[in-house]
């Protein structure tokens, strides 16, 4: 039935037929999990009862148990958590920028790309509640809510403030859209486990479907509320890393206080997201067989975009240099020069040998077509951006106005097992998600396997 | 109304031989009750003569309770119940309270859009649609016909569809 172009190549191979797309999705969802996945999801759930336990020992104890210093107040738990919200990016971007500029190939990616972004968003804002303190205050301390300070507010001049706004809204959108698009798909599966007279199933799916049944009516308004969705999310996916980058660049501190933040941290932050997509959907491609569905040409695309904004990331850091000389500000001209030859040399050079030379590599066709190559680079991508926060943040800070408070920063254990408590959240609940819901987006794929009209 | 309704299914796998058949059949004055599909295909809502739905409209209007409301809790909780000097800035100062004025702007008209949608769909997580043919989901086109308000009788829609193109006819009672 699929009709191939002599134009373009064709987005999903091995000749499926729209039935071939709901078997082979649903399979895995239908089937027991494999050893594999339950090593996999052991490891996590390790990792996670090990960050877990860090957490627990910092809420009780107090901040203190972190590596930080009266000069180096911001470290280790606002770089990951720049880092997490910015892989969040490549979700959003892939499903609501490339579905407004109707990149077709974006279809077979979008689902789990969309997942990866919400684990990401959560594991983002535990670093700001932890840090909180009594994080059960929290809301109190974050959210415009009467207190019994007379309702003394939150103050809305303040960047930290907007990020409150900005991360919450991302992430309630960014759920509100993968859901949207796993409804239809949910009731594939719920049609097919009444067929195989699975009842507990069905209701479940049923359930999770909201009763979907597909009617024209419904599906009309189902791509219209897709395609607003969608124009939502583009300006606001644009908006939560700005809203991020304005944490320092409202600041005063040198080597902060720079207008390129924003359009700098957005461009990383879509960079540092593909390499994500590309590190989880390689693992997942593999897991699940879904070599018909996510092609090396996928792979290739991606790996593009990955030298766009790997350049646009380069261009930004030497741009901050130059301005940094142009400008003519002595305490600027430290910061940076301080960066790139001081105690934390290893960390600058680290991040512009990770994000502007290892990107580049991607030119070179046989290197962004090879799996291997793409798999070690994507991760290298991303070791490079977590040392651009770590660079920006720490070396920022510790030099101080006096150079009576200049300082290092050591991170303790407390610092490493918060992290790694994210990391066992993220892979424990992709897992989860690749499991249980169906990975790639069955009703977009059948719509794009006939491309071009059969003639009869 | 709801008692005993009996429909005539078209079966179709191919979406553009469905578009066609879907013209045929209203050309010939058959009201068809609804075409489910497996994915959405495109020309249909038009071929089947429904009017664009006003969704834009209630996202638009969400959103823009959002921004009075953004606008409104900031210049209030700032300006007014508490003010206080920050930085030396005016209490009710409009460009910082932009970013949270765009932020909840996008999030009530997504979250109300959606609920619209819901609503307006009738879908809930408790309910069973009515299944006209399980393979709707998976690869199938099921052109529904309820006979109770067509004048034709069930064989002459039949030869109809099957004529059109249609794989199989069925029927379906409720």
């Amino acid at each position: 039935m699929q009709v191939s172009s002599t134009l373009r190549e064709s987005l999903i191979t091995g000749g499926k037929t729209v039935s071939d797309v709901s078997e082979d999705i649903c399979r895995q969802v239908e089937g027991k999990p494999t050893k594999l996945w339950w090593m996999a999801f052991g490891v996590s759930l390790v990792l996670l009862g090990f960050g877990v336990y860090t957490m627990s020992i910092t809420l009780w104890d107090g901040i203190g148990m972190w590596g930080l210093n009266k000069t180096v107040g911001w470290a280790w738990d606002i770089t990951n958590f720049v880092w997490w919200v910015g892989i969040g990016h490549a979700g959003t971007l892939i499903s609501a920028i490339l579905l407004l500029f109707r990149q077709k190939w974006r279809m077979s990616i979008n689902r789990a790309a969309e997942a990866m972004t919400i684990f990401a968003v959560i594991c983002a804002a535990t670093f700001p509640l932890i840090h909180m303190g009594r994080l059960w205050l929290g809301f109190y301390w974050a959210l415009p809510l009467p207190n019994a300070f007379g309702s003394l507010w939150v103050n809305f001049n303040s960047p930290l403030l907007w990020d409150v706004f900005a991360i919450s809204t991302y992430f309630t959108v960014s759920l509100v859209f993968w859901y949207i698009g796993l409804i239809p798909d949910f009731a594939v599966i719920r049609d097919r486990a009444v067929r195989m007279g699975n009842k507990t199933r069905a209701t479940i799916y049923n359930a999770l479907s909201f009763g979907w049944q597909g009617g024209a009516r419904t599906w009309m308004r189902y791509e219209s509320v897709a395609l607003i969705l969608a124009g939502l999310s583009t300006p606001l996916v644009l908006s939560v890393h700005t809203i991020v980058s304005m944490d320092f660049a409202t600041s005063v501190v040198p080597g902060w206080h720079t207008t390129i933040f924003p359009p700098y941290f957005v461009a990383g932050a879509i960079f540092s997201g593909f390499a994500m997509v590309l590190t989880l959907l390689l693992i997942t491609r593999k897991l699940f067989k879904l070599e018909d569905y996510i092609t090396i040409y996928h792979v290739e695309l991606m790996n593009i975009i990955i030298i766009v904004t790997g350049s646009i990331v380069g261009i930004a850091y030497i741009t901050e240099f130059f301005i940094a000389w142009y400008g003519q500000v002595p305490a600027e001209q430290y910061a940076f020069i301080n960066r790139a030859t001081g105690p934390y040399w290893w960390a600058y050079w680290s991040m512009m040998t990770c994000n502007v030379i290892s990107p580049q590599l991607f030119w070179i066709k046989k290197i962004r077509t090879s799996l291997v190559a793409t798999f070690v680079l994507s991760i290298i991508v991303n070791i490079g951006m977590w040392f651009e926060r770590f660079v920006i943040i720490v070396t920022s800070l510790h030099r101080d106005y006096l150079p009576s408070s200049w300082t290092m920063f050591y991170p303790t254990l407390y610092d490493v097992g918060e992290y790694v408590l994210t990391f066992g959240f993220f892979f424990a609940a992709f897992l989860l998600f690749a499991k249980f819901f169906p990975v790639v987006n069955m009703a977009e794929i059948k719509s794009i396997l006939k491309s071009s009209s059969e003639k009869k | 109304m709801e008692s005993n309704k009996n429909f005539v299914l078209g079966v179709f796998d191919d979406e553009d031989i469905l578009l066609q058949a879907v013209t045929k059949v209203r050309d010939r004055g058959i009201k068809i009750h609804e075409v489910y599909s497996p994915f959405p295909v495109h020309g249909l809502d038009e071929a089947l003569g429904y009017k664009r739905t006003r969704l834009p409209i209630a996202a638009f209007v969400f959103g823009m309770t959002g921004t009075a409301l953004a606008l409104i809790m900031q210049i209030w909780m700032m300006g007014y119940d508490w003010p206080m000097i920050i930085g030396g800035k005016n209490f009710a100062a409009l460009p910082p309270f932009i970013p949270v004025i765009f932020e909840l702007t996008v999030l009530l008209s997504a979250l109300g859009m959606v609920a619209t949608f819901l609503i307006v769909s009738d879908m809930k997580p408790y309910k069973w649609p009515q299944q006209f043919d399980l393979r709707s989901t998976d690869d199938k086109h099921i052109l529904a016909i309820d006979l109770a308000i067509n004048k034709l009788t069930k064989d002459d829609i039949g030869a109809l569809l099957k004529d059109s193109g249609a794989q199989e006819v069925n029927d379906k009672n409720f």
